[in-house]
């Protein structure tokens, strides 16, 4: 990498010569190196899965959460660094909780991801700060059915079909690819979202992990919510089993 | 020491995408005597290595009272730890006061976790140098939270900070599984045992350098009826230490204090 | 000389900066004195929109309340649909007489309040003591701004085993007993109510439960001019919360005729 040593990557409010700026690159790095998450948007819902890292036997399973509620209809994932994920999820309340407040009515997925976008595009411009080493995948239905976005720490945001963030993102989006997302039933995607994360994790690199999934919409009743305890363990047995098949 | 470029201060990605500062914090922490914290079905505790700077100094202070039923035991920079556990006292009070309900653990832990994220993102600020073990009750039952200055949280079975505390880790994660089923006497138990291999050599647990941390249901060794959070220490601990197993030359071998980086964990 | 170089090349008459030499926050200001606000600040002084009597007893399964569907305004009976019992959370209903805008500004409070509970996911919930606290503080706040929230409220509820009833006002009062009424129903229907309920609470039937609340209803249809025969009835039980379709009692009203003021005017 050129960047390292000319005094341009120090501070998200310096370009380099060609134009870029390092510090939001190296931000993404910090993305690059934790478990993948990943989000599908299907016919009659939205279905968020997230493979959490294990760093230590003694975490007790199921309590640390990487999935956040921003609302009763908004859920969000994130990859990079959790704190930052957290901080991230309070200003979205905030923001869903204002719009709330000044229409009676839940906000629209896309008015949470414009907002929060702007907001971590800021992070990018001053040397006070330095930018969400974070990508965002934010999911929710609103009154024009399913919708997820996914936000960088550059600030952009995009609307996808199906997204993935972090380590294992390629792959799995190549899978992401193959499916026919559109017609698919949130309970069919529960399966396809477990069977891609244990199929982009990588046994001999990394070390344990737990599968962790959220849902909304027609089976929620809109609201976001843990995929049941009993279906999550189908879908994981599912995802064993097909990957023993592929191996 | 050596030096690099990108950790004068925490407002800077290195290449990797690292954050050498809060890194850097997180070495503090380790430079603060150990505590070790366990949790069975019916209680949580904490122990804690107090250190004295000499035969005329008293002993510091490593657990403190949130709430009557929390309590925290500190491994770092002391008077970091009073800024936030003034401001972890206040966010159980307005939960008492706003809805006469005892504030959830876990919503107090992620409290200061939120606060010392901003440690980490914004400039004019150092991180927290101080880590913290939190136990508590509530209606969900007994908790034991690691809260770390990178601005992290996590629940666990049974965790340890401080200096060398990664030899009293490989302890836990030796008997954890047995944690659940655990009596108060043997819970602490564990945790002294747990406690005395971050010891140096030549040292060993005493009334004076250690302190226990309680909630749940009293032990028979105690005065107290009460279940809420107290603090045990100078004579009250006696019983307790007595309880132990004398570490003698055939003791199965301890590990050796393992390479230092294992709990450096910035990204999740 | 003059050193200073934003005083050189002025008009000789400050007063009158006709090119606009000055900095905006140096010239001279030409408009009103006193704002809107100058005479100080008024507070609601009384109720506009209002709901009459919310009824609440404990009954063998839980809680019980009733509420009319009326907002007068004034002596008018300006709105005759209007819900005024409201479910928070899965364990809660709070029914409100007084200012109904008030009421709805309570709702918004208490859902947005809800939504937080609702994000955090971690099996922590509010139940009814706890709202009631909060509401309890917010009223009393708002009375000590000498701007209080013109309504008297009913919390009723069931967790954890536990029935809960409980009542707080504009001015941040607050007792619990098992059976409430607010309104004109405390001096109407109360006594009804502790006649039929006091001693019985674990023995009482939904259905009896049902019948003494239908019978308060319309003793205060008779007697209370703010009231309508359209009412709804929420229980709080182990099953959690459930407001029913409005319904009415049957009324006669033949007496009435020789009332004067009400029927035929004979002078």
């Amino acid at each position: 990498m050129t960047s390292i040593g000319t005094g341009y990557d120090l501070s998200a409010s310096t370009y380099s010569p060609d134009g870029r700026i390092f510090q939001v690159e190296y931000a993404n790095k910090a993305v690059e190196n934790s478990g993948t998450a990943i989000g599908l948007r299907v016919k009659d819902g939205i279905i968020l899965a997230v493979e959490k890292l294990v760093h230590s036997k003694l975490l007790i399973p199921e309590a640390n959460r990487r999935i956040q509620t921003l609302d009763r209809h908004l859920g969000l994932a994130t990859a990079g660094l959790l704190a930052d994920g957290r901080q991230l999820a309070d200003k979205a309340r905030d923001e869903s909780a204002n719009f709330r407040d000044s229409f009676r009515s839940p906000a629209p997925v896309k008015y949470i991801a414009d907002r929060l976008g702007s907001y971590v595009q800021v992070y990018t411009l001053y040397s006070s700060v330095r930018p969400f080493g974070i990508s965002t995948i934010i999911g929710g239905v609103d009154q024009d059915g399913p919708s997820l976005f996914v936000i960088e720490p550059s600030g952009v945001f995009f609307g996808y079909h199906g997204a993935a963030v972090g380590k294992g993102r390629q792959l799995a989006k190549t899978e992401l690819e193959k499916l026919k997302l559109s017609e698919l039933s949130m309970r069919q995607a529960v399966f396809e979202a477990a069977r891609i994360i244990y199929l982009v994790h990588d046994d001999s690199k990394e070390k344990t992990f737990e599968l962790e999934m959220s849902w909304i919409g027609d089976e929620t009743n809109g609201l976001h919510v843990p995929v049941p305890k009993d279906l999550l363990a189908e879908a994981e047995q599912r995802a064993k089993a097909e990957l023993e098949d592929f191996e | 020491m050596f030096r690099n470029t990108y950790d004068s201060d925490n407002t800077v990605f290195s290449p990797q995408g690292r954050l050498h500062q809060v890194e850097y914090a997180l070495e503090a922490v380790k430079q603060g005597s150990a505590a070790v914290g366990l949790r069975s079905k019916t209680h949580s505790i904490l122990l804690a290595l107090k250190r004295s700077t000499g035969e005329l100094a008293s002993y510091q202070q490593k657990m403190f009272r949130i709430d009557d039923h929390v309590g925290i035991a500190i491994a770092g920079l002391t008077s970091d730890a009073r800024v936030l556990s003034n401001f972890m006292r206040q966010q159980a009070m307005s939960s008492k006061m706003a809805f006469n309900r005892p504030i959830p653990v876990n919503r107090l832990v992620s409290a200061i976790a939120d606060k010392a994220q901003v440690n980490t993102q914004e400039y004019g600020r150092r991180p927290y140098g101080v880590g913290f073990l939190v136990i508590g009750q509530d209606q969900s039952g007994p908790h034991l939270y690691e809260f770390s200055p990178s601005g992290n949280s996590y629940e666990y079975y049974a965790m340890s900070i401080g200096a060398r505390s990664q030899s009293a880790k490989t302890y836990l994660e030796k008997h954890y599984e047995s944690f659940a089923d655990c009596s108060l006497e043997d819970l602490i138990q564990h945790g002294l045992h747990a406690l005395r291999e971050t010891l140096q050599q030549d040292k060993d647990l005493n009334v004076n350098n250690t302190s226990i941390g309680i909630v749940g249901a009293p032990s028979t060794h105690e005065k107290t009826t009460g279940v809420s959070f107290r603090i045990l220490e100078g004579e009250t601990i006696q019983p307790f230490l007595d309880t132990m197993v004398p570490k003698d030359a055939p003791a199965p071998a301890a590990a050796p204090a393992a390479s230092t980086d294992e709990d450096v964990q910035m990204a999740e | 000389m003059d050193h200073f170089p934003t005083n050189w090349g002025r008009p000789r008459n400050d007063a009158f900066d006709a090119y606009g030499t000055y900095p905006i926050s140096q010239r001279p200001y030409n408009g009103p004195t006193t704002d809107a606000f100058s005479d100080g600040i008024q507070h609601t002084q009384q109720p506009i929109v209002t709901g009459t009597s919310v009824l609440a007893i404990k009954y063998k399964d839980g809680i019980m309340m009733a509420a009319d569907n009326l907002a007068s305004y004034g002596s008018l009976a300006r709105f005759k649909d209007i819900q005024r019992l409201h479910p928070v959370g899965n364990n809660t209903v709070i029914g409100a007489g007084g200012d109904m805008s008030d009421f709805q500004y309570i709702q918004a409070l208490l859902d947005q309040l809800m939504i937080e509970e609702f994000t955090e996911q971690d099996g922590h919930s509010l139940g009814p003591s706890e709202i009631h606290e909060y509401l309890s503080h917010v009223m009393y706040s708002r009375r000590s701004k000498m701007d209080p929230l013109w309504n008297s409220l009913i919390v009723g509820g069931f967790k954890d085993e536990k029935r809960f009833l409980s009542y707080v006002d504009l001015l941040g009062t607050t007792y619990s007993a098992s059976t409430l009424a607010t309104g004109y129903g405390s001096y109407i229907a109360q006594p009804l109510l502790r006649k039929a309920v006091e001693g019985n609470e674990d023995v009482l039937t939904e259905d009896e439960a049902v019948k003494i609340l239908e019978q308060s209803m319309k003793v205060l249809f008779y007697r209370d001019a703010r009231s309508l025969n359209k009412y709804q009835i929420a229980k709080i039980t182990a099953d959690g919360v459930s407001v029913s379709e409005s319904r009415s009692v049957e009324t006669h009203w033949s007496f009435a005729e020789g009332i004067r003021g009400y029927g035929a005017q004979t002078q």
